[in-house]
């Protein structure tokens, strides 16, 4: 069979030379299909003598071996071009900007309500709650300040007509501030008490530091044995855990507050440079909170008794402490609903605060 | 409060320095505001001399001068009238600043004469009023000393004062307190008794004892009230903001501040008959010292003459009889007025004044002699004239009762070692009369102290003359571990908005008032309007019945700035009745506009009201509330689309409204396009019941593969896609377990009045995998079923 190696070289070529899949296999099927060349010569062994036939079909069966081999390759290499015919022709500009994603913010207040929560509650402390329209009992009176104290002239308070009654007297009051939650704490709960009131505040004020509406947070502690003392190293504990400053400057200031007494006034140290405010060090001052030893009329106006139960409060801004700790420079912007405001001073969805893992920027960055 | 350091030391024997006395001021409760010192500005100011003076080549009226700066001999162009050979006065070299102008002296040129630095008058140095010309220093003044040094500069103190601390309010108070805390010592207050020279021809009366228990009147005749006050009364009054008037009410306005001892002046001539002390009537006329007339009623005291009431008592002078420069003959009130009365006329009135302020807080009820004799001294030294016999109604005996202290009270309540001793020196210094009985202190208040009833009065006293600072700080002892902060539903309202947030919506905080003309549109009748008394602007006028107006106007204000998407929500309280508690907690959030700006991979489109309901659902799933459970009732309220909104309630309880807002409310708002919003009533969502553990409902796994079958019904329009659902869903409880809406359709090719909803079906197997002919059951039990719950046939 003289003619198995032309026949060899014929199919190569025309296997080498298939130029796609398709052609490839009109190769195949023309060398080994049912009426192949390949199986033709096969088909014709029958013909011959056993010992030829023996020999020929040797030779025909490693042409056959040749032949598959070489397609199967020229197939892995046609498909491998297609692939990569098909990832060229599949590029694109993956500079292109991704689908836009609307990432939500939550406000200053709320992330300040979370993190004065997770600290308070480190040492004991739960949240109460009061409403924000009060009767004059627990706003001023049970608080120590009757009709004609002065303090009263100190909040310009808000009033609205008590449906049942035409006396003035009667009226009831947008909350002034958080401590009359002091009052219906001491009158639902029995000693020891430890909680903090954050809440909604009203003041008829209106300038950069002042709005008619802003956020306290009020604490109250009642037992048998809290000093001033430990009004001190609660306060203490508190900023230095808020404004994450181990070595924070603060310093006490004797006040007056119709609710405590004796009363006082904690600054934190600062430096006040043109633009900027920097906390925990300098030789400035920052007012923070006014604090005090419950009034023993405060105590007995929420029904306990003076002479059995001593304790301290104290009541801060929310809304201040977002500025200061986060340099935020206008109160009023708080309540403005400015967009651009909120994505740029609000917090991002996941940011939470705890002691165990963090106060803030937990929540990776903004987007 | 303000007083300067000359007036302080007129009671304070002292050589502290401004910065200690400011220090001490803080440290003891009187908190320095500010402290004006001039002589902080005058680095680089000295004394110099002026050797030659000649005229300016080319003026008339300036000079130009040689002086002599102690260093050097500079050329300067002056002004100044007083200006001459051999004047020492207060050079400033170029480079200072300029009090007074707050600019930096450059080298100036002056008709063409250059001019290196100036000589300064009183006002440039912001030392004094005085602008006539330069300052002149005597003849033997050094030359080249520092200003500062040279020129007798009184600083000025502001201190706030606090309400318990009336004496204060007079210089005399602040001087004690700086004694009792060490700086200095107290000088004795040493007041002639002006000689009487004639009995008082004005008969005085007090009727209304009970809150005047002390009244005292002075006739004095022939007075100047054209007579120059002193300079250094004038100085004083000006250094805290007081002008000068005519030495009469200087004098009163000095005492006030010097003593905090109210006092007023009638004239005397124009005064008929007695002077009576009473109750007004109801309705009584009073026209003040400003012109202001005011209609009196029975709780103000008036101080009356036979013509009425003169004199509003310790709140306000009266027009009619109040002094002039022609004033010759005066009556001096000196008198105590409880505070109560003060505080209630002043308040019921609205009157501000200097007397009230102090009334209202502590006057000293048994200095109205001594206050008297003061002015008058003052009157007669100043003004000339004579004095009659002082009258004094009532008696001044005022004693305040005794209170006790337990000297380790200051250790228990303050936590502050401080000995028996020091107590009894600190308390004594104060003014304080103290005695022991029975291991307590006895302690009697003195008569200027208004403020001491209680043991923790003392203590604080103990305790801002010791030093606050003296006080350890003890970490709060955690003797049990702490139980958690927030309850319940503290921590959904936490989790709601940051369920809210991760949505793609920015939280804002917005007033709880809002303004009634947008209210209106958000309650049923202007009678729930929660109005205030008193509201600070006409838009902020009533307590918001809900969220949504104030949401709406945030969202006009962000799209009047070009946003084109807003997606604002707020959690907080809406009111429902005036009362304490009529309040509720509410998440409530507003979408507008599109989803996102164009974007080259499309997909952007306008918020509807299905996004409005993903965000109730979202919010009332993140508060643990049954959010899929609830029924969908179109009945939302009016001030949303009727056609476009619905309720999520548990039977009568509404979880929440959403929906589009009615397009007559957007116009009312100005708000142009579309809005969508939702409101989920935190307070209705039911608390998960603390019993039953955490433990979480077995996890039931089939190991056979579930089917999805589509089947698409035809109903009458007005058949809610949820009674499908429901319908679809009930068929076989068992075994279907999703069952989706993938098209609704409406339009040609379905009968007048029905709309076609294509769903999408889930049958789970529990035993082993279906056969086609178990499919085949499932799927009529489902058409079946709709058929009878909603009339609704199988789309062909």
């Amino acid at each position: 069979m003289e003619n198995l190696q032309d026949l060899q070289n014929e199919i190569l070529t025309a296997v080498a030379s298939a130029s796609d899949l398709k052609k490839l296999d009109e190769v195949r099927v023309a060398a080994m299909g049912k009426k192949g060349s390949i199986t033709e010569k096969m088909k014709s062994l029958g013909s011959l003598p056993l010992e030829e036939k023996i020999a020929a079909g040797k030779e025909l069966n490693l042409l056959k071996t040749a032949v598959e081999k070489a397609i199967e390759e020229r197939k892995t290499y046609l498909e491998t071009e297609e692939l990569n015919r098909r990832l060229a022709r599949e590029s694109i500009d993956v500079t292109l900007p991704a689908r836009p994603e609307i990432q939500g913010r939550i406000h200053p207040v709320s992330k300040i309500y979370e993190e004065v929560v997770a600290i308070f509650g480190q040492m004991g402390f739960e949240v109460a709650e009061g409403p924000d329209i009060e009767d004059q009992f627990h706003n001023f009176n049970a608080l120590n300040m009757p009709a004609d104290h002065p303090a009263r002239q100190m909040q310009d308070t808000f009033y609205i007509p008590n449906p049942d009654s035409d006396n003035f007297d009667d009226s009831f009051v947008v909350r002034t501030h958080t401590s009359p939650v002091q009052i219906r704490t001491m009158e639902n709960k029995k000693p020891p008490i430890r909680v903090i009131a954050p809440g909604r505040t009203y003041r008829s004020d209106y300038d950069a530091t002042h709005t008619p509406m802003f956020h306290q947070v009020e604490g109250l502690v009642i037992d048998k044995t809290t000093t001033m003392a430990h009004l001190k190293g609660c306060l203490y504990d508190f900023v230095r855990a808020f404004f994450e400053i181990d070595d924070i400057k603060v310093r006490y200031r004797p006040s007056y507050f119709p609710f405590t007494e004796p009363s006082a006034e904690m600054d934190i140290g600062c430096r006040k440079n043109k633009d900027e405010l920097k906390i925990g060090e300098g030789d400035d001052w920052l007012e923070i909170l006014g604090c005090g030893m419950v009034h023993p009329k405060v105590l007995a106006a929420g029904g306990l008794d003076p002479d059995e139960y001593q304790g301290f409060a104290f009541g801060m801004g929310i809304d201040r402490l977002a500025m200061l700790k986060y340099g935020i420079p206008d109160l009023r912007t708080f309540f403005e609903s400015d967009l651009r405001w909120l994505k740029h001073y609000g917090f991002v969805p996941l940011d939470e605060s705890s002691m165990t893992g963090g106060l803030s920027n937990n929540g990776g960055l903004a987007r | 409060m303000k007083f300067t350091l000359s007036w302080l030391k007129e009671h304070l024997d002292t050589n502290a320095s401004v910065d200690e006395i400011s220090k001490t001021l803080t440290r003891i409760g009187l908190e320095v505001e500010e402290v004006i010192n001039p002589a902080a500005k005058l680095e680089g100011f000295v004394t110099a001399k002026v050797e030659e003076c000649e005229m300016h080549p080319d003026s008339d009226h300036l000079h130009l001068l040689k002086v002599n700066t102690g260093k050097e001999m500079l050329q300067v162009v002056c002004g100044a009238p007083n200006v001459e050979q051999g004047t020492i006065g207060i050079f400033a070299p170029v480079g200072v600043i300029i009090p007074c102008y707050n600019e930096k002296l450059t080298v100036g040129k002056i008709r063409g004469v250059e001019s290196f630095g100036m000589l300064c008058s009183e006002k440039e140095l912001g030392i004094g009023e005085d602008h006539t010309g330069i300052i002149s220093l005597p003849k033997d003044t050094e030359i080249g000393k520092p200003a500062a040094e040279i020129l007798n500069i009184d600083p000025v103190f502001d201190i706030s004062i606090t309400p318990n601390r009336a004496e204060c309010l007079g210089v005399r108070g602040v001087a004690r307190d700086l004694a009792a805390a060490g700086i200095g010592t107290l000088k004795p207050l040493e007041i002639k008794k002006p000689k009487a020279e004639f009995p008082c021809p004005i008969a005085i009366r007090v009727e209304a004892k009970d809150v005047c228990p002390v009244y005292t009147g002075r006739y004095i005749k022939g007075v100047n009230n054209k007579a120059e006050t002193p300079k250094w009364m004038k100085d004083r009054l000006a250094a805290i903001g007081l002008h000068s008037i005519s030495p009469l009410v200087d004098v009163t306005n000095y005492i006030n501040y010097d003593l905090a001892r109210p006092l007023h002046v009638f004239d005397a001539d124009k005064l008929k008959g007695d002077l009576v002390i009473r109750m007004a009537t109801e309705d009584e006329k009073f026209v003040s010292l400003e012109g202001k007339e005011y209609a009196l009623n029975t709780q103000s005291l008036g101080i009356c003459d036979d013509e009425g009431v003169q004199c509003l008592g310790g709140v306000m002078g009266g027009l009619a009889k109040g002094c002039s420069d022609e004033t010759v003959n005066v009556l001096l009130e000196s008198a105590y007025f409880t505070p109560s009365c003060i505080a209630h006329t002043g308040r019921h009135f609205q009157i501000e004044s200097d007397s009230r302020y102090r009334y209202e807080r502590w006057v000293d009820p048994n200095s109205n002699v001594m206050g008297s004799d003061y002015a008058t001294s003052m009157i007669l030294d100043i003004c000339g004239g004579s004095a009659s016999e002082i009258v004094v109604c009532g008696e001044e005996n005022y004693s305040a009762a005794p209170v006790y202290l337990r000297p380790e009270r200051v250790k228990t309540l303050a936590g502050l070692d401080v000995s028996k001793e020091e107590i009894v020196k600190i308390l004594t210094a104060l003014g304080f009369v103290v005695s022991e009985e029975n291991g307590k202190l006895k302690t009697v208040s003195p008569t200027w102290r208004g403020d001491i009833e209680c043991e923790a009065d003392l203590v604080e006293e103990v305790v801002r003359m010791y030093g606050l600072d003296n006080i350890p700080a003890i970490s709060m002892p955690s003797d049990e571990f702490p139980k958690q902060t927030l309850n319940p539903a503290q921590r959904r309202m936490v989790t709601v908005k940051h369920e809210l947030a991760s949505r793609s919506m920015f939280e804002t905080v917005t007033w709880s008032f809002t303004d009634s003309k947008l209210a209106k549109y958000f309650r049923t009748s202007e009678a729930d309007a929660i109005k205030l008394i008193n509201p600070i602007a006409a838009e902020l006028d009533e307590m918001r019945p809900s969220i949504l107006p104030n949401l709406l106007l945030g969202a006009r204000a962000n799209i009047v700035r070009g946003a084109n998407s807003v997606s604002l929500f707020e959690v907080g309280p809406e009111f429902y009745g005036r009362k304490p508690k009529e309040q509720r907690l509410v998440a409530t959030g507003i979408r507008y506009g599109m989803t996102a700006k164009k974007h080259w991979l499309g997909g952007e489109r306008a918020y509807d009201v299905f996004d409005a309901k993903a965000d109730a659902m979202a919010a009332i799933a993140a508060a643990n509330g049954p959010y899929d459970s609830a029924q969908v009732t179109t009945d939302a309220p009016a001030y949303y689309h009727p056609g476009r909104s619905g309720t999520l309630r548990l039977g009568k309880n509404v979880l929440a409204y959403f929906g589009e807002i009615h397009p007559s409310v957007l116009k009312a708002f100005d708000i142009k396009g579309r809005a969508v919003a939702f409101e989920v009533y935190l307070d209705n969502i039911p608390l998960p019941r603390s019993a039953g553990g955490k433990s979480k409902k077995k996890l039931e796994l089939s190991p056979f593969q579930s089917v999805d079958k589509d089947l698409a019904f035809v109903i009458n329009k007005n058949v809610p896609a949820a009674n499908v659902i429901a319908a679809a869903k009930n068929a076989d409880k068992e075994h279907i377990t999703d069952v989706r809406v993938f098209d609704v359709y409406e339009g040609t090719n379905l009968p007048e009045g029905k709309k076609s909803i294509a769903l999408g079906l889930t049958f789970q197997p529990k035993e082993k995998t279906f056969t086609d002919a178990e499919i085949e059951t499932l799927m009529k039990k489902v058409i079946t079923e709709v058929g009878k719950k909603t009339d609704g046939v199988l789309r062909q």
